[in-house]
């Protein structure tokens, strides 16, 4: 089978610091992958690595059987990765519908910048394809909400739906639902995958959330120190009292977290 | 653009060309100059709306200029969109070739780059005997596609000429702020990561949008250099690209009609500030300044803008 993304001996160090080190992954498509691990362990590094926006220090990083590995990130996501941020990256201050449209009518304006000039923002299709995004989403209602003030999960869904405006094939999630109340850490997350679904998308979402990524991942990857020290299925892997102890102290019940789902 | 903006544009267009007859020539000398450097000031609202103010904006506005005079002084060329052209093409590769270093920077770095940048092309006006040095030289007044007026007429012809290039002007920008590479100007202020991660180079949407603004500042001193029929090293010192962005603030970056306006009540505060005052006219200038910033705070645009929606207030309460 091939893999959709292969991520080949990677290292990133900052000076002497150690950020990620001898890193190998190979992705299915479709799957959708949970990254675990403590904070400073390397999960956002690796994220960023395969996205552009930090060039590796070693190894290689392949899409689709093709070498991406340094590429600047506006390259990588023109190819059909994308990713949203832990903090969202939206325009503050302009509406949703603008947010929405800009990256609708950036996803399709392909030809460069002078096209991008000679195209009208507002075509029939772009609103069109903007206001089924914002309804797929479920922010439909904060259309013309200024981006600045939203509450942080529909801020965190905006930067989503922006990601995924240009159809990637591969999208990185970076801690979803961090800022997000328990209660509605699920919510948030069964928009994202279900709008998802219709896409087709590989999904690669960090979390320290042990219940979203069991309820919503396929295969899981355990970072500490920089390395991948698990890579397996959610339930085998986050019951390992090893995982457990050195992605999330030794305090967690397993009895509790099985009975859940039992 | 909304047709009412488009028709009202052509309407005021209309009406300014067929009044200028009837002015007097102090007035139409002075609108000339005006509607020139709001030209500056529209490439200026370009940039703005991307976060970003050039302090030497002067810099393709005398390089347009002295393409012309360089022009009438050394060949026989005469004819005004010639001239026009000349200034407006190597402004605009000045642009092109200012911008690889100047879309690298952001804010106070982006500022003090362009005005350095600048002060160059000042020190080498200066230095230079062959381009008039520091008393620069004059230029010879153009041809119409063969045809000279004399007088009055000379004065119209350039008035009506600087009023088509300004409505062509603010036509070619309104559509470009309505496309999608001239939406991404506010979004370059808010987040640049989240552009580059939709597949946009920031660098070079901003480098496009210093050529636009340095082509626009060239026509505006090639035009200039035609109506005060002389140019000098000043056109290029950092007062005149204050003056610029003096204007910008008093516009706004909230409407294109807004440049022109800025310009024109610029000019004119500027003219009666001299009469009135004639060795403190900079303070009556400053006042004003003050005065916009403290209650206009998003300029004479931003009138436009409240009238506007007021206007849609109304329909829509008519509209229940």
């Amino acid at each position: 089978m091939s893999a959709i993304l292969v991520v080949r001996d990677l290292e990133k160090t900052f000076g002497l610091l150690v950020a990620a080190h001898d890193i190998n992954v190979a992705v299915p498509p479709l799957q959708t992958v949970g990254i675990i691990g403590a904070n400073g362990a390397g999960k956002t590094t690796f994220v960023n690595m395969i996205t552009g926006h930090l060039r590796p220090s070693k190894g290689a990083i392949f899409f689709d059987g093709r070498d991406i590995t340094g590429r600047p990130s506006r390259e990588i996501t023109r190819l059909g990765i994308a990713r949203s941020f832990q903090v969202p990256q939206v325009f503050a201050s302009l509406t949703v519908f603008e947010n929405m449209c800009i990256a609708t009518a950036v996803a399709h304006a392909a030809g460069g910048l002078l096209a991008q000039a000679l195209t009208p923002l507002h075509s029939p299709d772009t609103v069109a394809e903007a206001e089924a995004a914002l309804e797929l989403f479920r922010i439909a209602s904060y259309r013309q909400a200024l981006a600045a003030t939203l509450p942080q999960g529909v801020r965190k869904l905006l930067d989503i739906a922006m990601a995924v405006a240009g159809a990637p094939r591969v999208l990185l999630l970076d801690e979803p639902t961090s800022g997000i109340s328990i209660e509605e850490k699920f919510g948030l997350m069964d928009v994202v995958m279900a709008a998802l679904k219709n896409g087709r998308i590989t999904v690669l979402f960090v979390e320290h959330d042990m219940d979203i990524v069991e309820r919503y991942a396929d295969r899981v990857l355990a970072f500490y120190d920089g390395a991948i020290i698990a890579d397996g299925p959610p339930i085998a892997t986050l019951e390992n009292p090893r995982i457990q102890e050195l992605i999330s102290g030794p305090k967690l019940n397993v009895a509790v977290l099985g009975s859940r789902h039992a | 653009m909304t047709l009412r903006s488009l028709v009202l544009g052509t309407l005021v267009f209309l009406l300014v060309a067929a009044m200028a007859p009837t002015l007097p020539v102090w007035l139409v000398s002075l609108a000339t100059i005006a509607l020139a450097n709001a030209l500056v000031v529209l490439g200026l609202i370009i940039l703005w709306r991307a976060g970003l103010v050039p302090f030497g904006q002067a810099l393709f506005y005398a390089v347009g200029a002295y393409s012309v005079a360089l022009i009438t002084r050394y060949t026989s060329l005469r004819d005004v969109l010639v001239l026009i052209a000349a200034g407006a093409v190597l402004s605009c590769f000045t642009a092109f070739l200012a911008g690889f270093l100047l879309a690298r920077y952001r804010e106070i770095f982006f500022a003090m780059l362009s005005l350095a940048m600048s002060m160059i092309l000042y020190g080498v006006l200066v230095k230079t005997e062959t381009l008039g040095s520091t008393d620069g030289f004059g230029v010879e007044p153009p041809t119409y596609i063969g045809y000279a007026p004399q007088g009055r007429m000379h004065l119209l012809m350039l008035f009506w000429l600087v009023l088509a290039f300004c409505a062509v002007a603010a036509l070619l920008v309104s559509l470009y702020f309505r496309s999608v590479a001239g939406a991404l100007a506010v979004p370059v202020r808010d987040s640049e990561i989240r552009l580059e991660f939709l597949g946009i180079s920031v660098n070079r949407l901003i480098h496009l949008n210093l050529v636009i603004a340095g082509t626009l500042a060239g026509i505006g001193g090639a035009l200039a250099a035609l109506s005060i029929e002389h140019v000098d090293p000043n056109m290029s010192y950092w007062t005149t690209s204050g003056g610029f962005v003096f204007v910008m603030v008093l516009a706004g970056a909230g409407s294109v009609a807004a440049a022109f306006v800025g310009s024109f009540v610029f000019e004119l505060l500027k003219s009666i500030a001299y009469d009135i005052l004639p060795g403190t006219w900079q303070m009556f200038l400053g006042a004003a300044l003050l005065l916009t910033i403290l209650f206009l705070p998003e300029g004479i645009g931003s009138l436009f803008a409240r009238l506007r929606r007021r206007r849609q207030r109304q329909s829509m309460s008519a509209t229940p």
